[in-house]
């Protein structure tokens, strides 16, 4: 946003004047920014990642300063909106959506001394770690949630973009749903966007016109859990945060994504000067991933089912993604008992059996 | 009655639905460029408008209140780029734009305690005996008020640009604003009522968005939807009836993108994703063609006036 961008260009002149004026006063700060793809009022990814931003500043107190930019666009602008920010005298920087991903690996190549991390991609550098959530192993539970409880045996999914991480999610939600319910079908319809409340509205709304009882969305806003409740009888899930004024219809449970305790892990190894370049990858089991209230809509015997696949990712007893599981093709892609490998999952861009419809490429 | 597993009748109901906040907000901005004025912050008064009009009818319990206060504050925020451009002489261009991006801010700020709340919801308006043919009567009669009035403000401002002595005069202003105001025509008092105009009339294309289409506040909620408004009367060369096909075309074709994906329909999802855009810009710039179209932009389009 162009009113962020103002802000962040007044910093950086004030900071270049400081620092001739005083050059160790800009030091006592260790500053760390965040580009954000949506408003940090979104209810879903954005806000959960500006929570994780507020948990900084209240574990370091003084010793940071945070600076964020709303409503980045994924692409060429980025580039220029993470720039600023370096030039802005940050020391760590988070890009917190997958099409920052090249973006931020041009920057970094400017930026020897800044450190990045960027959200979701598989891209690194010696000053760009990677990190993400497996939020695969939350779409395991709701799969199992929305397999029961369909009537019509009829899915709605609205993606975002074809990329690996809505795809993983796709594919598990798909596979637990039909592992309690032979007959579910899936219609997945991709909106092309993170954030755009009406047409995630409108969506879900088509979903639901074609029959679709159950709504999942990987998409950023809550407009699909208000379609859902206008329409009634549809039950949805919080994505990204809990969207818990949604509960307990027609959200009926939610994966909350939870940064703080990694946010405020890689700012005090930039304060020690031990950051280094990682990969991280956590979920359920280390809390990165959560699992929000399975409301009272939800039938008995429906909640301890999910919740048993919960536990069992949970402490590392069950993967999502175990074997024997086919390609949308039929070709083999994992034999019995045979689990998937995080190299195949990062990069995954096939449907599993069952699902109908194409990727776009 | 069903056609590649989508319902045309539902189809074509939530697309009149899809296509009001883009038809309120472009045929508001085409009264304020027939004046001469180019207005920008289409955006930022839609936006502004969707969160007044929000708090208003969360507040009073009423959505109809609810769509007063949202024209009420478009028009409060077009007032303040009427006074910059009219009063100040400020060059229209920017002055719009940061009407957009203060728009955007204010909204946001007002909005704050207001995420996850629902509003009261907005009754549809049955149309008695009309409601009750089969097929038309779901597709056009049993929306609610504010559809029939978009509707209606397509007619209502065709005939008074058309017709009326002041629609005239607004055109006058719009054409050559010098010779209007040697005829002893108020320039500025024309053009101060067409952006107010404008405003209100985005504003309740916001409130639309944030009481009917998606019914919640969330920041950002209109998603650049002014913008494509703002093409829109480009592309309609600034015909209310254009304008009305333009809207409905992109709104329809957004509805039925989905739809057919949501159906599983074998076309490329790349191909329906850039459709409303493209099928929006063809049939305007084709109707727009055949009769000197881009030359029907208003003479003093964006001119700053100065009576000296």
């Amino acid at each position: 946003m162009k009113r962020r961008t103002l802000l962040t260009a007044a910093a950086a002149a004030s900071a270049l004047t400081l620092g001739l004026a005083a050059p160790s006063f800009a030091q006592d700060k260790t500053k760390v920014g965040f580009i954000y793809v949506g408003p940090v009022g979104d209810g879903g990814w954005t806000y959960e990642h500006n929570q994780g931003r507020l948990a900084v500043e209240e574990h370091f107190g003084d010793a940071v300063e945070t600076i964020y930019q709303e409503n980045v666009p994924e692409g060429a602008d980025a580039e220029r909106a993470i720039t600023q920010m370096a030039l802005s005298g940050a020391d760590l920087i988070f890009t917190t959506s997958f099409g920052y991903m090249d973006p931020t690996i041009n920057v970094a190549a400017k930026f020897p001394d800044v450190k990045f991390e960027h959200a979701t991609g598989y891209k690194t550098a010696d000053n760009v770690g990677v990190y993400s959530a497996r939020f695969y192993e939350g779409r395991a539970v709701q799969g199992t949630i929305a397999g029961m409880m369909t009537k019509s045996n009829k899915v709605g999914y609205i993606g975002s973009f074809p990329i690996p991480e809505v795809i993983r999610g796709i594919n598990s939600a798909y596979l637990h749903a039909k592992k309690v319910n032979p007959d579910v079908e899936f219609s997945v319809v991709w909106a092309y966007t993170w954030f755009d409340p009406a047409k995630e509205a409108d969506a879900a709304q088509a979903l639901i016109d074609q029959g679709a009882d159950v709504i999942l969305q990987h998409t950023d806003s809550t407009a699909p859990q208000a379609a859902a409740q206008k329409a009634g009888n549809v039950i949805t899930f919080g994505q990204a945060s809990d969207m818990g004024e949604y509960a307990p219809l027609p959200r009926v449970s939610s994966i909350i994504d939870n940064w703080a305790p990694y946010y405020i892990a890689r700012v005090q190894a930039v304060m020690d000067g031990t950051w280094e370049s990682d990969n991280t990858w956590d979920g359920i089991g280390a809390g990165m991933v959560g699992i929000g209230e399975i409301t009272d809509a939800v039938p008995e015997d429906v909640k301890a089912a999910a919740v048993e696949v919960m536990n069992s990712i949970a402490d590392g007893s069950y993967e999502p993604f175990t074997g024997p599981i086919n390609k949308q093709d039929g070709s083999v892609w994992l034999a019995e008992g045979e689990t998937a490998d995080d190299g195949t999952l990062a990069g995954m861009n096939f449907y599993v059996e069952g699902l109908t419809g194409e990727i776009p490429q | 009655m069903d056609f590649g597993g989508i319902n045309p009748v539902i189809l074509l109901a939530s697309l009149m639905v899809a296509s009001t906040p883009i038809l309120l907000a472009a045929l508001g901005e085409m009264v304020t460029e027939k004046s001469g004025v180019l207005n920008l912050g289409v955006e930022g008064m839609m936006i502004f408008g969707a969160v007044c009009g929000f708090i208003a009818a969360v507040e009073t319990g009423s959505p109809t209140l609810g769509f007063v206060a949202a024209a009420l504050g478009g028009m409060a925020l077009s007032m303040l780029f009427a006074v910059l451009t009219q009063i100040f002489l400020t060059t229209q261009v920017p002055a719009g734009l940061a009407l957009t991006l203060m728009g955007l801010g204010l909204a946001s700020l007002l909005g704050q305690n207001y995420v996850g709340i629902k509003p009261p919801s907005l009754p549809d308006l049955h149309v008695p005996l009309l409601q009750d043919i089969p097929i038309l009567g779901p597709i056009l009669f049993q929306h609610d008020a504010v559809v029939y009035l978009s509707l209606l403000s397509v007619v209502a401002i065709w005939a008074f640009l058309k017709f009326t002595r002041a629609g005239l005069v607004l055109r006058a202003v719009g054409e050559n604003h010098a010779a209007a105001h040697a005829l002893g025509y108020k320039v500025k008092l024309v053009r101060f009522a067409a952006i107010g105009f404008g405003g209100a009339m985005a504003g309740l294309g916001g409130a639309y968005i944030s009481l009917v289409r998606v019914p919640q506040w969330t920041d950002g909620i209109t998603a650049g939807i002014g913008w494509i408004a703002l093409a829109i009367v480009v592309f309609a060369s600034w015909r209310a009836g254009r304008v009305l096909i333009g809207a409905y075309l992109f709104g329809g074709i957004t509805v039925l993108q989905l739809n057919l994906q949501a159906a599983g329909a074998k076309v490329p999802v790349e191909l329906l994703s850039m459709s409303p855009f493209l099928a929006t810009i063809l049939v305007l710039v084709v109707i727009s063609a055949r009769r000197h179209g881009a030359s029907n932009a208003p003479a003093m389009l964006g001119r700053i006036f100065h009576s000296s």
